[in-house]
């Protein structure tokens, strides 16, 4: 039991980080105060259930239930069953522009493997590639694009919905993550994901990042640098393509009207893989059929 | 000791003979074998197993898909006996249940030492998302265990035999929901075009009647034979035809799923990989499943040079077990080689990940443990034979005991 305790803890600490619950206060701090009330009476609504369950989890260790006032993300975090409808106000998203991309070469990739220490053993088909360079090319026209693929950070995500323990879930504000602490190996969510972008840990691991857990015999993925994001950072992959070439990969709120993201995403055609299977993912491709 | 159950005469098996010995060593020798390689690939990490981020499932899901399914199957006769009143099956109802508990304590056993944290099995059986077929089939599958050892209980105990009837009903309609349930884990999976498809949840229970059924009737034969009990012609002819039916039964519904298929163009790629160019695939589908492990049964068991042999009848068995292995194989792996679409009408390059058929060869340590399944499923029947009294004295033609 020790062990749930952990696990429970150790969610809100390592994969949101205590800064999490900051940057969540800020977030809704910044919002005009009306809408904020009404997300305060929203979020009571659906707080009994969400706190119901943070409370039952950690009974079930032996510990007291959290107090009430417990921040909405902030338990959703730490133990938001999937599927539960939560009308998120922040929803993190990437539109990547492949005409710029096609420039960046490995950028991304080598700032992923640096942020979260994913390396290889020189087997492609059991080592980790959180985020890798993709080559599609259209047998009729000839014409080829390369896109990187990652989690997607679905709305509706397959792995979450599959997961039996709950360990794949969504935060609130749109991403995507594992709870290393309660997955158990199962690798359900990777048949689920249509991306191939989860990864099970295939051997013991060495020199882990403190801020991006990994253990063997778990599935991991992209987490949208979520320590860097809860420190008011974008993800590295942005950073590094953007640098290479500016405004190859646009990070932001999609959810706000006023954001880059958000008036880009209104401008241009914008893509999402597999669109037809209804994901309504986060990332987002320009320049993927043009 | 022998019980008595109306007029069946029931009896343990007494002797400490060689052969005996010699089943239970061999059978422990798997089981050990199976441990081992679990704790190999726990230790080292799967990357040492042929299992790969393409092919995440491998042989241990092979395995356990597999006894799992069967298990449900292997309780085809106590349901016959209870549910639907087929006298002549009574005597075989009691070793139809502690066959589909072993069969379902093999399977799980494999499933759950494949787990990347088998330590964290608590995890799994405290923390629960009501979304996840596979949520719900953690408690169709331990459901099933105390269904079946409670159906189990009012068969052999005379006081409760009134109850075995309705027992029998709700066994029966829980392991067609279990079925069910296993064939969602792969029906429902959207992603994939081998799998995304109802039909799927019915072709499972045709496949765990069938698979189940020969599992029992080879059970039969060999523990008819190792202790020494008379086994009429009548229920050997009758147990084979049933068989002969569950396999016509999977074959069809194999047929809608493929016709299915090859009517959705997008599916067309999966198709032509399963049924003509996958290689070991389209051989272990139509040579493996439906060739050996279909056809050549039911041949087998209704032409008439070979229907009134017992040794046809064994034959036809062990092909419709191997054929359903072959089968459970080519959906599993197979299912998973053929790669998943990224962006429709295009070709992807550029990683092992997305382009081409995965390549998966299974290792030793995922082998031993898919057997090691199998050594733990047939180790409970022996032990159960040994010490319960759940095999007839005698299942001759004409029953010894009418008054
Ligand atoms: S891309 Fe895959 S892993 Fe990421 S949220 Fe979607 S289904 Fe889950
Ligand atoms: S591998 Fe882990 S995260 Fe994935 S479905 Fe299983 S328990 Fe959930």
């Amino acid at each position: 039991m020790t062990a749930l305790a952990d696990g429970g803890l150790a969610r809100a600490s390592c994969e949101c980080t205590p800064s999490g619950v900051t940057r969540t206060t800020m977030e809704l701090s910044r919002r005009e105060l009306m809408r904020g009330a009404a997300g305060a009476v929203l979020t009571f609504t659906i707080a009994p259930g969400v706190t119901l369950l943070v409370g039952s989890g950690l009974a079930a260790a032996g510990l007291t239930p959290p107090p009430l006032n417990i921040r909405r993300e902030d338990s959703l975090a730490a133990a938001r069953p999937p599927g539960t409808a939560v009308s998120p106000k922040t929803r993190w998203g990437i539109l990547i522009d492949l005409a710029k991309y096609a420039d960046v070469g490995d950028a991304a990739v080598t700032a992923c493997r640096n942020e979260h220490g994913w390396t290889g053993h020189g087997r492609p088909a059991t080592d980790p590639q959180w985020i890798r360079n993709v080559t599609v090319r259209d047998p009729k026209t000839g014409a080829s694009r390369v896109l990187p693929v990652f989690c997607q950070h679905c709305e509706n995500p397959p792995c979450v919905d599959v997961c039996p323990t709950g360990a794949s879930f969504r935060r609130a504000d749109g991403i995507v993550l594992v709870d290393k602490h309660t997955c158990i190996g199962c690798r359900y969510c990777m048949m689920a994901c249509p991306f191939g972008v989860r990864f099970f840990v295939h051997e013991n691991v060495t020199g882990q990042k403190p801020h991006s857990p990994r253990g063997k015999g778990t599935v991991e993925s992209c987490n949208l640098c979520v320590h860097r994001l809860d420190a008011n950072k974008s993800p590295a992959c942005v950073e590094a393509t953007n640098r290479a070439k500016p405004g190859t990969m646009i990070f932001g709120d999609l959810n706000d009207p006023n954001s880059e993201i958000a008036r880009a995403v209104g401008q241009h055609v914008v893509l999402r893989l597999r669109a037809e299977l209804g994901l309504d993912q986060g990332v987002l491709y320009k320049g993927l059929t043009q | 000791m022998s019980a008595m159950t109306g007029r069946i005469a029931y009896r343990e098996h007494g002797g400490w003979g060689v052969g005996y010995l010699a089943l239970v060593g061999l059978l422990g020798a798997l089981v050990v074998a199976g441990l081992g390689g679990a704790y190999v690939m726990e230790t080292e990490g799967h990357w040492v197993s042929g299992m790969s981020h393409r092919i995440v499932w491998g042989t241990p899901h092979v395995a356990a898909v597999f006894l799992i399914v069967a298990a449900s199957g292997a309780l085809n006769v106590a349901s016959l006996s209870s549910v639907f009143g087929r006298a002549l099956y009574q005597p075989l109802a009691r070793l139809s249940g502690v066959l589909a508990i072993s069969l379902l304590a093999g399977g799980l056993a494999v499933l759950v030492l494949d787990l990347g944290r088998p330590d964290r099995l608590i995890v799994a059986m405290t923390f629960y998302n009501f979304k996840s077929i596979f949520a719900w089939n953690i408690f169709l599958y331990t459901g099933f265990f105390a269904v079946a050892i409670v159906y189990l209980w009012m068969m052999m105990e005379n006081r409760m035999n009134r109850f075995s009837k309705p027992a029998g009903v709700f066994a029966f309609l829980w392991r067609l929901v279990l079925t069910t349930g296993t064939g969602s884990i792969f029906g429902f999976l959207v992603a994939r075009q081998a799998y995304d498809t109802a039909v799927m949840a019915p072709m499972f229970v045709a496949m765990s009647l069938a698979f189940g059924h020969a599992i029992f009737l080879l059970v039969v034969l060999a523990a008819a034979a190792g202790t020494g009990r008379p086994l009429g012609d009548e229920i050997v002819r009758r147990l084979k035809n049933l068989l002969g039916i569950f396999l016509a039964a999977t074959l069809y519904f194999v047929a809608v799923q493929h016709l299915t298929n090859l009517y959705i163009a997008e599916r067309r790629g999966i198709e032509r990989f399963l049924l003509a160019d996958g290689g070991v695939h389209t051989w272990l589908f139509w040579v493996g499943h439906v060739a050996l492990g279909c056809l050549v049964p039911i041949a087998l068991i209704f032409s008439p040079a070979t229907a009134g042999s017992r040794r046809a009848a064994a034959l036809a068995a062990a092909l419709a077990v191997l054929g359903g292995i072959a089968q459970i194989y080519v959906i599993v792996i197979g299912g998973q080689a053929y790669p998943m679409v990224l962006v429709p009408g295009m070709e992807v390059t550029g990683s092992v990940l997305d382009s081409g058929i995965a390549a998966y060869a299974p290792s030793v340590y995922e082998i031993a443990l898919g057997l090691g399944g199998v050594g733990i499923a047939l180790l409970m029947v022996t032990f159960a034979v040994k010490v319960l009294p759940i095999l007839p004295e005698t299942l001759a033609d004409a029953p010894p005991e009418k008054a």
